[in-house]
């Protein structure tokens, strides 16, 4: 993104309305509506710097969520003009539409109130599908070796670098339609561990992501590997897991399930 | 683990279908080169084992393939869950079973 890396110094001095209208979700899990705020314009301002002025210096009962500012906590995505993002990292004249933003919760999660929302329902689903590590070796063994460029790996590095951040989850319209679905997240990192030589699980990961809304619930609309802001590609981790329930299906599996 | 016998299920059956509407399609083309009618289509089906054995299998894949995909709209758009979608999908394949069964027997016994 070149835009994103001009200094003030080189940006075109456009600023001719000062101001951005947002549109801000508020309420709770009872319901709720947008509220209009003027907020000043800034150079290379983020949709995050946008909330937290509102909450700074307009209405302090604003409720939102962030930690790192720096894309790497996972904890202020919302939804801005309809379309799940990570705020901090969102440039607003990258996304304003018309000089508007409308900022609301993540999409299939409950609001709490205003953009905050219970992860709850999504990390239940992480433990769900198994992803959680299944030790395979004890403190008196030695360290695994683990090879880069084995093929193995190379698939579980693939989606090491999630943030848990939801995006994909917000996105994914196959959980909006079934909220028994474990969602991209969870089944990704399933399929991280599954590829883990370190990890004893897979035949537990197997049997968790082959129940009711596992991986074979996924349509492949590839809205999560669209959306993810770090550029992983959940999708193409369920397609890998589908083969891999195939092909234990007509026992053709080996070594814990694994191929 | 009924969600991947259903996913394996539905894959088997396009594997099976894949031939057969090649098939289908093949002989359509084939056949009304000569122009087409009932008598000269019937004249070709009835009382031929292959020709019911071929609709036949096409029939039951279609039925279990078609059932598992509506199964699934049904529960993501109309909110369908447990014993009725279970029992709404049944139904629906048994009445496409019954209707493809009457069509394939009606084509091919004399």
């Amino acid at each position: 993104m070149p835009d994103e890396h001009r200094t003030a110094a080189t940006r075109p001095a456009s600023n001719e309305a000062a101001t951005l209208a947002v549109y801000v979700w508020r309420g709770d899990a009872g319901g709720g509506a947008e509220q209009r705020f003027d907020v000043p314009k800034q150079d290379s301002q983020t949709v995050l710097d946008v909330v937290t002025w509102i909450q700074q210096q307009a209405d302090a009962s604003l409720t939102y969520r962030f930690a790192c500012r720096v894309g790497m906590c996972g904890s202020c995505a919302m939804m801005v003009n309809d379309e799940p993002r990570w705020t901090c990292r969102t440039h607003v004249e990258r996304v304003a539409s018309d000089g508007e933003l409308h900022i609301a919760p993540l999409r299939n999660l409950p609001v709490i109130k205003d953009l905050v929302t219970d992860m709850d329902p999504f990390f239940d689903k992480w433990v769900k599908a198994e992803a959680v590590h299944h030790p395979s070796a004890g403190r008196a063994d030695g360290f695994a070796a683990v090879t880069p460029d084995d093929p193995q790996r190379i698939e579980a590095s693939a989606g090491i670098e999630c943030i848990n951040c939801a995006i994909c989850y917000a996105a994914c319209d196959t959980v909006a339609g079934n909220p028994d679905y474990l969602g991209p997240a969870a089944l990704q990192r399933a399929w991280t561990l599954y590829n883990d030589s370190r990890d004893g699980g897979g035949d537990a990961i197997l049997d968790a992501v082959s129940q009711s809304g596992g991986c074979h619930s996924c349509h492949s609309m590839g809205s999560c590997s669209h959306y993810c802001p770090n550029d992983l590609d959940p999708m193409g981790a369920i397609a890998g897991l589908k083969l891999a329930t195939t092909k234990r299906f007509f026992g053709r599996g080996k070594g814990g399930g694994r191929s | 683990m009924t969600e991947l016998r259903l996913y394996m299920a539905q894959r088997l059956t396009a594997l099976i279908m894949a031939p057969l509407v090649i098939g289908h399609i093949a002989v359509m083309i084939y056949a009304v080169q000569g122009g087409l009618s009932a008598g000269e289509i019937l004249g070709r089906t009835r009382g031929s084992l292959f020709w019911a054995l071929f609709y036949g299998s096409f029939v039951a894949a279609v039925s279990i393939h078609a059932t598992i995909g509506i199964r699934t709209i049904l529960s993501e758009w109309a909110g369908l869950r447990g014993t009725l979608l279970n029992g709404v999908c049944i139904g629906l394949c048994a009445v496409l079973l019954v209707m493809g069964g009457r069509a394939v027997m009606a084509v091919t016994f004399a």
